[in-house]
């Protein structure tokens, strides 16, 4: 299959692109694979950096560098919803670790894994910069915060009822933070 | 109660839009910087404040400006830090979702200090919802003449761009977060030459936390005088802290430095609401993870007996032995059921997950203190252990190209100056 933007994300990526300098086109780099990523499946292959690199003049080695260097872009398939926790130390304080083994029993997986039907990913992830708000975790661009079990158990009915899967470009509600 | 200088307006609802940010005497510290102060102006008043950086080492914003290499036909950037990524930290999301305009404004004043024409706000990419609020932001100000071309009618041009990252602790390094801004994997540079000499693509370069931007805009309101007149000291102003872990309110809280204890800022309803679940406290980390540890005793009262207060010099008294420092502000409450070992896995794994990889005592070395505090939490360790993890974080510090080596190695060595109980404690 040919790797390629929709119009749409084309315009955007375009956009980006326009924000530098002449010659700096490189500096896009981050956005566009964020936005990439967001548009093939959540995770990024080599065909779809190397599509990117294109898109910037640059050498494919000049993307993997940077993709394999931030932990937020994936290197593999994730499942649909890839569900990210917080275990640093004001989440830890708080009980992330009993949030991390709920998750994993009620999805049947070990933090790293995958459910057999691709629908969740299990992460556990360094200090959300929402510490006052533990525990929590991130799934797309929202957060939900001062997690328990109950309401965590609601969330992932929702995320395995709707259809779509979640990306950081996500409209966040953000009376949930208040 | 202190004076509020950031979180004054934190109590109107929809401060994110423009007209209520300007009924509350908003973007008229824009006007006044553009329309009636000169650039050199701008950077002598900041100087007068005595601001210092709020992103963590404290330096003194005005001083900062003032290095600022100015070479004819080359242009200047700021670069707005929001990459917030200290463990304990959130207060630049806190500000930035309520209240973008104040950080646009202040980007805004600063910009033109330092003859800026491009700037750049450099968010952590876990902060992407705040993308949008941040660009709505720009857009109406754009809107009402505050950004663009010939800003108020003036010459002055300025765009301003939001960056995300993509995950990644060393990109709060200011030089970590440039190479990274250039599209580049997040290591930091050697220095010299500093960024404001050769900083964004080569050429002069301020790096600011959001807070320090931010809090520019109060100063070319009242002057930097006025400004210098709250605080103690060196502490000027206010800051804003983090609160975390074991309290019965978390959440941001503005202090006007040097003018609130510790201990008031722990067991006041006005802050932290007291330690939860009735429990004792047991110890803080007053700056975010890289600080030292400190017990009860010793956060609350310096070594000879003085209520420690939350400013750069008094949590800073005592040094390394019996002291800590300020920071970004985070402020991480632990009760008295926790051990402090177990704890310091958390930041020991934390930096071992963010070394860059360049220097091979930060890389190796966080590697294996994560290694054997994993198993002394585990109940595999050898007293013999405890001296191993001195020794290794002694082999990080001032070794490194960056800070984060330092940042690794301090809250190893407090823990087990402070808290060596609670580690022969897991070892039996
Ligand atoms: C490992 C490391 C991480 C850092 N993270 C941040 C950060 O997230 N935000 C920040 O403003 N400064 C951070 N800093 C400090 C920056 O290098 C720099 O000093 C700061 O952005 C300067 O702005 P200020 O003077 O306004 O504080 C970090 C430094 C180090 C060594
Ligand atoms: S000290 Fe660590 S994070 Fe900093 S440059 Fe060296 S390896 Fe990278
Ligand atoms: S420690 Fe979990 S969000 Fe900061």
């Amino acid at each position: 299959m040919e790797v390629k933007f929709n119009e749409t994300a084309l315009k955007t990526a375009n956009q980006i692109i326009s924000r530098y300098p002449e010659g700096k086109q490189k500096s896009a780099l981050i956005p566009l694979l964020h936005l990439a990523q967001a548009e093939f499946d959540g995770w990024l292959s080599v065909g779809v950096m190397d599509y990117v690199a294109s898109l910037l003049v640059i050498q494919p080695i000049e993307v993997y560098e940077v993709a394999s260097f931030y932990s937020m872009f994936n290197l593999k398939p994730v499942g649909k919803c890839l569900i990210e926790v917080c275990h640093t130390s004001s989440c830890w304080l708080r009980g992330a670790e009993d949030l991390i083994k709920h998750l994993e029993d009620k999805l049947k997986i070990k933090a790293g894994e995958t459910t057999a039907d691709g629908k969740f990913t299990l992460k556990r992830v360094e200090c959300l910069g929402s510490c006052g708000t533990a525990p929590l975790m991130q799934v797309g661009a929202q957060y939900y915060e001062n997690l328990n079990i109950d309401k965590v158990d609601a969330i992932i009915e929702t995320l395995d009822k709707s259809g779509k899967r979640p990306t950081y470009f996500d409209k966040v509600d953000l009376e949930s933070h208040k | 109660m202190s004076t509020k200088l950031l979180l004054k307006h934190d109590h109107i609802s929809n401060l994110n839009l423009i007209e209520v940010y300007k009924q509350q005497g908003g973007y008229s510290s824009a006007e006044k910087a553009i329309k009636t102060l000169s650039a050199e102006a701008i950077v002598e008043e900041v100087k007068k404040s005595g601001l210092r950086g709020r992103g963590g080492a404290g330096f003194p914003t005005g001083m900062k400006w003032s290095f600022l290499a100015k070479p004819a036909g080359v242009p200047r950037y700021l670069v707005c830090n929001a990459d917030e990524s200290e463990p304990g930290t959130f207060k630049d999301r806190y500000l930035m979702e309520r209240n973008p305009h104040l950080l646009i404004e202040g980007m805004i004043c600063s910009s033109f200090a330092l003859g800026a024409n491009t700037s750049y706000i450099y968010i952590r990419g876990e902060y992407f919802y705040i993308v949008p609020i941040l660009e709505k932001a720009i857009e109406e100000a754009r809107a009402s003449g505050l950004l663009g071309k010939n800003i108020l009618g003036t010459d002055y041009n300025l765009e301003i761009y939001v960056q995300v990252g993509a995950g990644a602790y060393i990109c709060g390094e200011e030089t970590a977060l440039l190479e990274s801004l250039e599209g580049k994997r997040g290591n930091p540079r050697m220095k010299p030459p500093f960024p404001a000499v050769a900083g964004l693509w080569g050429c002069p370069t301020v790096v600011n936390n959001v807070e320090t931007i931010a809090s520019v805009v109060s100063i070319i309101e009242n002057g930097g005088d006025e400004y210098a007149k709250l605080g103690v000291g060196k502490s000027t102003g206010t800051k804003l802290i983090s609160a975390s872990g074991h309290i019965n309110k978390p959440g941001v809280y503005e202090v006007e430095l040097g003018k609130v204890s510790v201990e008031e800022f722990v067991t006041s309803d006005e802050y932290c609401g007291g330690v939860w679940k009735g429990r004792k406290l047991k110890a803080v980390v007053a700056g975010g993870s890289s600080v030292p540890i400190l017990p009860t005793a010793l956060i609350y009262y310096t070594s000879d007996g003085k209520p420690r207060m939350i400013s750069y010099e008094s949590l800073g008294e005592g040094g390394f032995f019996t002291g800590t420092m300020l920071g970004s502000g985070g402020f991480i409450v632990m009760d008295e059921t926790v051990n402090i070992a177990e704890n310091l896995y958390t930041f020991n794994r934390f930096y071992h997950h963010e070394s860059c990889g360049q220097c091979s005592p930060c890389r190796e070395g966080t590697g294996w203190m994560e290694k054997i505090t994993h198993s002394i939490i585990n109940g595999h360790g050898k007293r013999s252990d405890i001296d191993l993890l001195l020794d290794l974080q002694s082999k990080i510090d001032g070794k490194t190209i960056c800070p984060l080596g330092e940042a690794a190695a301090w809250p190893v060595a407090s823990a087990i100056r402070h808290f060596r109980a609670d580690f022969e404690k897991l070892i039996g």
